[in-house]
């Protein structure tokens, strides 16, 4: 949202900001709905009071998760075309790529699913990792041809259901609970990368910084350590590091992990 | 990044002919370095050939031959199954650690086994297309001999090129005296000692490899080992991880009570290719694994040492480095 636009709450909306922070409405009415806003129906939601106070709710924090509703854009235009088939989010797409578009452009310029970011471009900050086959990868140093058949699940597809039905994925709702963002730019990687994370533990791999490599263990409850290596592809620019972290370990360890922030009076 | 042709192989005689007779198609794999490599327009091929889908991801253990008893990696493996798979971490743990000590865990997910070892130097002049080049653009000089040279070699460097080799899994596969196979486009295979798979810079830094054009790297061998106890791999770098390394040091230990029986020590990030201590690990062997012997080693090693301007410190490090991944390795890991 612009920082100086206004926004249109709905009348559903503008009920809702009525009942949970009657005090803030004026303010949100004014300059529209600002960071700390935010944040406290973030706790709110945290704390399942959100869930149980309006459907409403639900629906305004899934808005950005709504799936693409036109067809593929068309490319402006097409050298060394490649047909390619696969799967994104459970969907099969059909395409005719340029050979040198990478799947994240293609996720982006074509697909209309802008969740997955460009940082870096270059394989260097992992704001584009989705999962492909299974496996968290960057779709920035991906082609596109190369993934025929394949399976490509990005942020868009994590959460389950739709509407006022959605769920999100557990890490979705952990990184909320953490504040494990600042700016958001590079949560769709981070989660990606994190959701992928908790698979491979499941399976017992290994990181640079397991005491012994020869010992397989599975499933794995990995340490704050073994945390902060294993995301180390995704890099955080506004340092949401502690909190990400705490958010991971929520989901591994299966129990809730008390947050590292407090809000001010 | 420029035009080019994208073809896909299904099988490694396809692929193979796919390239014959065209100098300016590549082979593509994981992508990691060369997608990168043509954002940056330091890499120009007209025409890729995919050869990520070859059914060359094995992982078993040599029946026969040599190095009957070791195990044997498919080329096109990715390099997170290589460093996970069971007799990997039990056989070569010095390999499985290297491995995970390198790049990201998607980027491991991505790369290969023979890809990792073609990757190619990340000197910043060889990224920077403005600025001369041997390796990138023969004749045209180094930018790096008298400029920033912080990250560069000590050892076995050249006037015309400085680079330093990139790759951690290939310290430890240098460390455990491995094999690259390879085959070319006639269908003949052959085996290439690990030590002499990568060059230095010499004249022709733009050649990294004995890797003739056309070739397909279709697996990486690795000989019975009796290592797997007392080994480490050590990086250092300028971040706690996912960065290369500043200087890394591979080590492997075979020991008869306190007496070096067998030692084999690899440097990463100080020369071309990566680096074996050669020197240390003559004069460790039949030794007793004290301090004093394992520093007297270290520091005979590095004494060869030629540094840059700015990276006089990696002698130092060097030093410190193979005497604590010594120690590591002694006091047993974990």
């Amino acid at each position: 949202m612009d920082e100086n636009e206004v926004p249109e709450l709905s009348d559903d909306e503008k009920k809702l900001f009525e009942d949970l922070m009657p005090e803030d409405l004026n303010d949100i009415l004014d300059t529209g709905v600002n960071r700390r806003h935010f944040l406290k129906l973030m706790s709110l939601a945290g704390s399942g009071l959100l869930a149980a106070q309006s459907a409403v709710a639900e629906q305004l924090f899934t808005k950005p998760i709504g799936l693409p509703t036109s067809a593929e854009l068309a490319p402006a235009s097409v050298e060394n075309g490649v047909n390619v088939a696969f799967k994104v989010n459970g969907a099969a797409r059909k395409l005719l790529v340029d050979s040198r578009m990478t799947l994240l452009d293609t996720l982006r310029e074509r697909l209309e699913l802008t969740g997955s970011k460009k940082g870096c471009d270059h394989g260097q900050c992992g704001a584009c990792t989705v999962i492909l086959n299974g496996q968290r990868v960057l779709s920035c140093l991906t082609l596109a041809a190369s993934c025929e058949g394949k399976t490509v699940q990005t942020i868009e597809g994590l959460a389950q259901g739709s509407g006022s039905t959605v769920r999100l994925h557990p890490v979705q709702e952990a990184f909320l609970k953490h504040d494990g963002f600042q700016c958001g730019f590079c949560t769709p990687g981070q989660i990606c990368s994190a959701v992928a994370l908790i698979d491979e533990a499941k399976r017992g791999d290994a990181s640079y910084v397991t005491a012994d490599v020869r010992k397989k263990a599975a499933p794995l409850q990995l340490s704050t350590e073994e945390i902060r290596e294993r995301m180390s592809g995704n890099l955080c620019r506004c340092g949401a590091y502690a909190n990400i972290v705490a958010a991971v370990q929520e989901v591994q360890h299966g129990k809730p992990v008390e947050q590292t922030f407090r809000f001010s009076a | 990044m420029r035009p080019f042709v994208y073809n896909r192989a299904s099988d490694p005689t396809t692929a193979l002919n796919m390239l014959s007779g065209k100098p300016n198609a590549k082979f593509l794999a994981g992508g990691t370095n060369l997608l990168d490599l043509m954002k940056e327009d330091v890499e120009r091929p007209a025409e890729l050939v995919d050869i990520s889908g070859l059914a060359l991801t094995t992982i078993k253990t040599i029946t026969s031959g040599p190095n009957q008893g070791g195990v044997s990696i498919g080329g096109l493996g990715k390099n997170t199954d290589a460093a996970n798979h069971p007799l990997i971490r039990q056989q070569y743990p010095l390999l499985t650690q290297a491995i995970l000590a390198g790049a990201s865990g998607q980027i491991r997910n991505m790369a290969t086994n023979g890809g990792n070892l073609l990757q190619r130097t990340r000197c910043p002049y060889f990224y920077e297309v403005s600025m001369p080049c041997n390796k990138r653009e023969p004749g045209t000089g180094c930018g790096a001999l008298e400029g920033i040279n912080r990250l560069h070699a000590i050892f076995g460097w050249s006037e015309k090129c400085v680079a330093v080799y990139p790759s951690d899994m290939a310290v430890a596969l240098a460390a455990l005296d491995a094999i690259v196979k390879v085959r070319n486009v006639g269908g003949q295979e052959r085996a290439i000692a690990f030590a002499d798979f990568h060059r230095l810079p010499g004249d022709t830094p733009h050649q990294d490899t004995n890797l003739a054009p056309g070739e397909l790297i279709t697996a990486i061998e690795l000989p019975p080992s009796k290592l797997a106890d007392k080994a480490y791999y050590l990086k250092v770098r300028d971040r706690a991880s996912y960065a290369f390394a500043l200087l890394s040091v591979a080590v492997g230990l075979e020991m008869a009570g306190n007496r070096i029986t067998q030692v084999r020590i690899a440097m990463g990030g100080v020369a071309h290719k990566p680096w074996r201590a050669l020197t240390a690990e003559k004069m460790l062997v039949g030794k007793e694994a004290t301090e004093a012997n394992v520093r007297l080693a270290a520091e005979a090693e590095m004494a060869a040492a030629k540094p840059l301007e700015h990276n006089k410190f990696k002698v130092e490090l060097g030093k410190r480095s193979i005497v604590l991944a010594l120690q590591t390795a002694l006091n047993g890991v974990g």
